[in-house]
């Protein structure tokens, strides 16, 4: 066809987006600024890993605000989980980290978005996961799916964080790093190292990077998410090491 | 003003579109380059939300919503190109 402009990726199909009521099942602190929410949702499709939902809360007065989260989840279930980081001068996500309670409801729209997407058994190319701070919540659930599906995909994730108490899904991290067919995990430290850590804070620069990633010689692809900032630093770097930037799927959450 | 990328129209284009448009392919009318619209930025505030092209920074798009109402002006690109889901892999 002549006027084609691209080539859209051929994608199966996603569930539709639809709004929903969840009831909010556990409500567990994450990290001391996080929260993990389990929520039941009435008429829930399932969803694919990497896929977020919104989430939309109303004021007496009628006022509504909306956000966007990662869901740390993936499949079939009508169960999602999502961990929410506590944004100093958020209008949602303080309400979500510190009020919500087991048996609360909470109205979501999902699942959105089919391009921060990967999934098992589909294309071969190795995976490197590249994770800031809260980040790391739809690359957990793309992680989590390889392994659930017995999928032997080279995985690795980098991850930055402040601290080792601020690491999301710890245990379920080691755990997916101690598979016969591990996910390869490197935690960056930017403020506290654990005791007897081999090297001092530090924050992801370019040599770090171009250590700590699958190199573009072996034609990875790449899952990019944290703030803006961040994301954006870290995939410009990522081209100059040479990777292709259809390759290179990023999520930004804004922030700083 | 901070942005996101299009990952973020998702939802609000949900409610108009039956397709995900993030998903859909746009050439961009000011640099020509050819990108799905998860691959640009996004500048929302209370008055609307402005689409530009990742490469060049062009308008491609602007979105208003009023309680009853949308207007959704398509500015800088050409036609999308959308995948049929029945012909997917």
């Amino acid at each position: 066809m002549s006027d084609t402009v691209g080539i859209a990726p051929s994608v199966r199909a996603v569930p539709r987006a639809g709004w929903h009521v969840g009831t909010v099942t556990a409500a567990i602190r994450e990290t001391p600024n996080a929260t993990r929410l389990e929520i039941e949702v009435d008429g829930w499709p399932g969803n694919a890993p990497g896929q977020h939902l919104d989430v939309r809360l109303t004021a007496p007065d009628g006022y509504t605000a909306t956000r966007s989260y990662s869901i740390a989840s993936s499949g079939d279930a009508s169960r999602v989980v999502l961990a929410v980081d506590k944004l100093p001068d958020g209008e949602v996500s303080p309400f979500l980290v510190d009020e919500v309670r087991a048996g609360d409801l909470l109205e979501v729209h999902g699942p959105l978005g089919a391009f921060f997407v990967w999934r098992p058994g589909g294309d071969p190319r190795p995976v490197q996961l590249i994770a800031g701070g809260s980040g790391v919540v739809p690359l957990y659930a793309i992680a989590g799916a390889r392994a659930q599906a017995g999928d032997e995909t080279p995985f690795r994730l980098l991850y930055s964080v402040r601290t080792p108490g601020d690491v999301y899904f710890a245990r379920e991290l080691e755990a997916l790093a101690g598979t016969s067919a591990p996910l390869r995990l490197d935690l960056v430290y930017t403020r506290r190292a654990p005791d007897g850590w081999p090297t001092p804070p530090r924050r992801i620069t370019r040599e770090l990077l171009e250590a700590s990633v699958v190199p573009a010689a072996e034609h990875p692809l790449v899952y990019v998410c944290g703030s803006t900032g961040f994301v954006e630093r870290i995939a410009d770097w990522l081209v100059e090491f040479g990777h292709d930037p259809r390759s290179i799927r990023t999520e930004r959450y804004g922030g700083t | 003003m901070e942005h996101v990328d299009g990952n973020a129209l998702a939802g609000p284009l949900a409610e108009f579109f039956s397709f995900d448009v993030t998903m859909a392919v746009a050439k961009c009318e000011g640099c020509g380059s050819i990108a799905e619209l998860a691959r640009a930025m996004v500048y929302a505030s209370d008055a609307g939300t402005v689409v530009r092209c990742g490469s060049c920074g062009q308008v491609l798009m602007t979105l208003v919503e009023s309680e009853d109402r949308a207007w959704i002006r398509f500015t800088g690109m050409g036609a999308i190109e959308v995948a049929r889901t029945s012909a997917a892999g």
